[in-house]
């Protein structure tokens, strides 16, 4: 048996966004076991909940992630809105979903110039980046801010958008997929890329179920979870498919977010045809009294928002169970048996925030 | 197979101008709803400090005898809870950040608001 | 529109023969949070999803009870657990990589199991 070694990869790496450390226990070059642990950046979030209104809390949740705010802010307000069945006007729901979706895009972007980056592709990552910043417009344009978008509240949105922006939008999202296609062409095709990624971190479809893998991280193996098809906010009412492909390696995660951001601007698309004339809030009176478990898609994957009320102004208990979470275990399988060198290509495969992991 | 997939792209970058700013020598992107800072038109305040109440982080603090109304910019998150909930609008969300700072330090504003006569003034927030 | 959920209150002894069903079921493991419901008293929730569907086994317990780890049929139930026993206090027995209250690091211990006041600091 050669001897082992443990190398610690983290927190701090280059190549990391965010502190999540791993004991990478190493025969050789061979990576046979890795131990992570997270708990660098552990904020309390879900205690700050004993001490805001609920209402108040809307800002709270959306701070939980800087990439996927809006869909934090948005899943906390529909798990009171169905604690309190309040029915939002329909308007709000598109304007919810359309901006979920820019998310979205604006996630899967930044993702790809930062895996772009994990196998040193700088170029790439600037220009995923580049396309990132016309997307992070759209918020600023819409809403007010590029990454905290602010414009959630229970019952409703904040701020509506326009017909005429929405069509400007719609203009806007041809051109910027034309860019994103040249994009994704490097990423599917290139040698490069390819080369980094085909056969790198396998995880099977079975592992991927069973150890809990969601989002595209589950996709990319075969495992067809997506929760837009609960059909919460306006999914019900739009077209979605459900990218999945059967390889379960970088590159098949790789594949799935890329696809998933046509996807994401069809959606928007779809959104903006359809969309009605009306209100897009409802006044809410009453405190939430009761309990739900509210599920949305994230970019990440599931996401689950616990939300305990007693019928006062401050909540019981809101539990945030972010999709990186519960990748982790899969991580650590994807990571038995790989090479060092792999290792940062196979962590940001998964799409790591640890920031909301530890909420 | 493909190569030299990138070769579109890298001209592109090659011919065109950088997309990045040279914030703070270039002032940053702005529209009209960005969310810069919160300013306080004194002449408006009621004291009534809902303000204070639905701020988040709590970085607001009104001294009803002293008359001032003061803001702490480390805090302040920039939500537009405040802005959305003052009943007299006397609050707004200015589209200029706050310039980076490097102590900890409170904006105060004296509120000049006599009672009755309440001036009608034009809104300059969205919303 | 509603998404399916269910909550079943359970023992602390019926857990592993409940989650054994689960996971025969072809059932996926969602979460496991954990909620603090007066002194001294938790709720663990156990959800489980199939299909879009959510199954959620609850058990009340105390901060001595110990709690028999999952992570012989969910693997993966390892982060839940270490989470729960370093914000809650809650003994969970025989985890598979047991990080024995470093997995998240808090200045108070066991902080969701408390109640800290204003102005304390911590
Ligand atoms: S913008 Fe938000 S955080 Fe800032 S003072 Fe107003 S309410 Fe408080
Ligand atoms: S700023 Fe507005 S909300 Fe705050 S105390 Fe004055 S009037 Fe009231």
């Amino acid at each position: 048996m050669t001897k082992q070694i443990i190398v610690p990869f983290g927190p701090q790496h280059p190549v990391l966004p965010e502190p999540i450390h791993l004991d990478l226990v190493l025969e050789d070059e061979r990576v046979v076991d890795a131990i992570p642990s997270i708990g660098y950046i552990h904020r309390g979030f879900e205690k700050l909940v004993e001490k805001r209104e609920f209402t108040e809390y809307v800002y709270i949740a959306e701070r939980t992630c800087g990439i996927c705010s809006f869909i934090h802010g948005a899943t906390y307000c529909q798990g009171i809105e169905q604690i309190m069945n309040i029915e939002v006007p329909e308007r709000a729901d598109y304007l919810r979903t359309i901006w979920s979706e820019y998310s979205r895009l604006h996630s899967h972007l930044l993702w790809l110039g930062c895996f772009a980056d994990s196998f040193g592709f700088e170029n790439l990552f600037m220009a995923a980046w580049r396309i990132r910043e016309r997307i992070l417009d759209v918020f600023e344009q819409t809403t007010g801010g590029r990454v905290i978008q602010g414009s959630c509240k229970i019952g409703g949105v904040r701020r509506d958008i326009a017909n005429d922006k929405l069509t400007g939008m719609s203009r806007d999202l041809d051109s910027i997929q034309k860019e994103i296609e040249e994009l994704t062409t490097v990423f599917l095709n290139d040698d490069t890329v390819r080369h980094r990624t085909r056969n790198i971190g396998v995880l099977s479809r079975d592992d991927a179920y069973h150890l809990g893998a969601v989002g595209p991280t589950a996709r990319g193996s075969g495992v067809a979870i997506d929760l837009r098809k609960t059909g919460y906010g306006a999914y019900d009412r739009l077209n979605v498919p459900v990218i999945t492909d059967s390889c379960g390696d970088c590159y098949s995660r790789c594949y799935v977010r890329c696809k998933e951001l046509f996807t994401s601007i069809d959606l928007i698309q779809q959104a903006i045809t359809e969309i009605p004339d009306g209100p897009i809030d409802v006044k809410v009176t009453g405190s939430p009294n009761g309990e739900y478990f509210m599920r949305a898609e994230q970019p990440r994957g599931e996401l689950v928002h616990y939300l305990k009320g007693n019928g006062t102004k401050f909540l019981v208990r809101s539990r945030i169970r972010t999709p990186t979470l519960t990748n982790i275990p899969p991580l650590v399988k994807m990571l038995q048996g790989c090479e060092l060198a792999d290792v940062p290509v196979i962590v940001l495969s998964i799409d790591p925030c640890i920031s909301c992991t530890e909420r | 197979m493909g190569f030299f997939e990138m070769t579109k792209t890298a001209l592109k970058t090659v011919l065109s101008r950088p997309v990045t700013i040279l914030y703070p020598y270039q002032p940053a992107k702005k529209t009209s709803l960005t969310r810069g800072h919160v300013v306080q038109d004194g002449s408006k305040c009621i004291s009534c400090s809902i303000c204070v109440k639905k701020c988040p982080s709590q970085a607001i603090l009104l001294n009803k005898e002293a008359k001032t109304w003061q803001i702490d910019r480390f805090r302040c998150v920039v939500c537009n809870s405040c802005v959305d909930t003052c009943p007299t609008r006397c609050l707004s969300m200015d589209t200029q950040y706050t310039a980076p700072a490097s102590v900890q330090g409170v904006e105060v504003f004296t509120i000049t608001y006599v009672k009755p006569p309440k001036p009608e003034k034009k809104e300059e927030t969205k919303e | 529109m509603k998404q399916e959920q269910s909550i079943i209150p359970i023992d602390v002894g019926q857990l592993i023969g409940s989650v054994e069903q689960c996971r025969n079921e072809g059932y996926r493991l969602a979460q496991i949070g954990c909620t603090k419901v007066g002194d001294n008293s938790f709720e663990v929730n156990y959800s489980f999803d199939k299909d879009y569907v959510l199954r959620n086994l609850r058990i009340t317990v105390t901060a001595e009870t110990e709690v028999p780890s999952i992570t012989g049929m969910y693997w993966g139930a390892f982060v839940y657990e270490n989470e729960m026993h370093d914000l809650f206090g809650i003994q969970v027995k025989g985890i598979n990589i047991d990080f024995k209250g470093t997995f998240i690091q808090t200045a108070i211990k066991y902080p969701f199991g408390v109640t800290v006041t204003k102005g304390e600091k911590p």
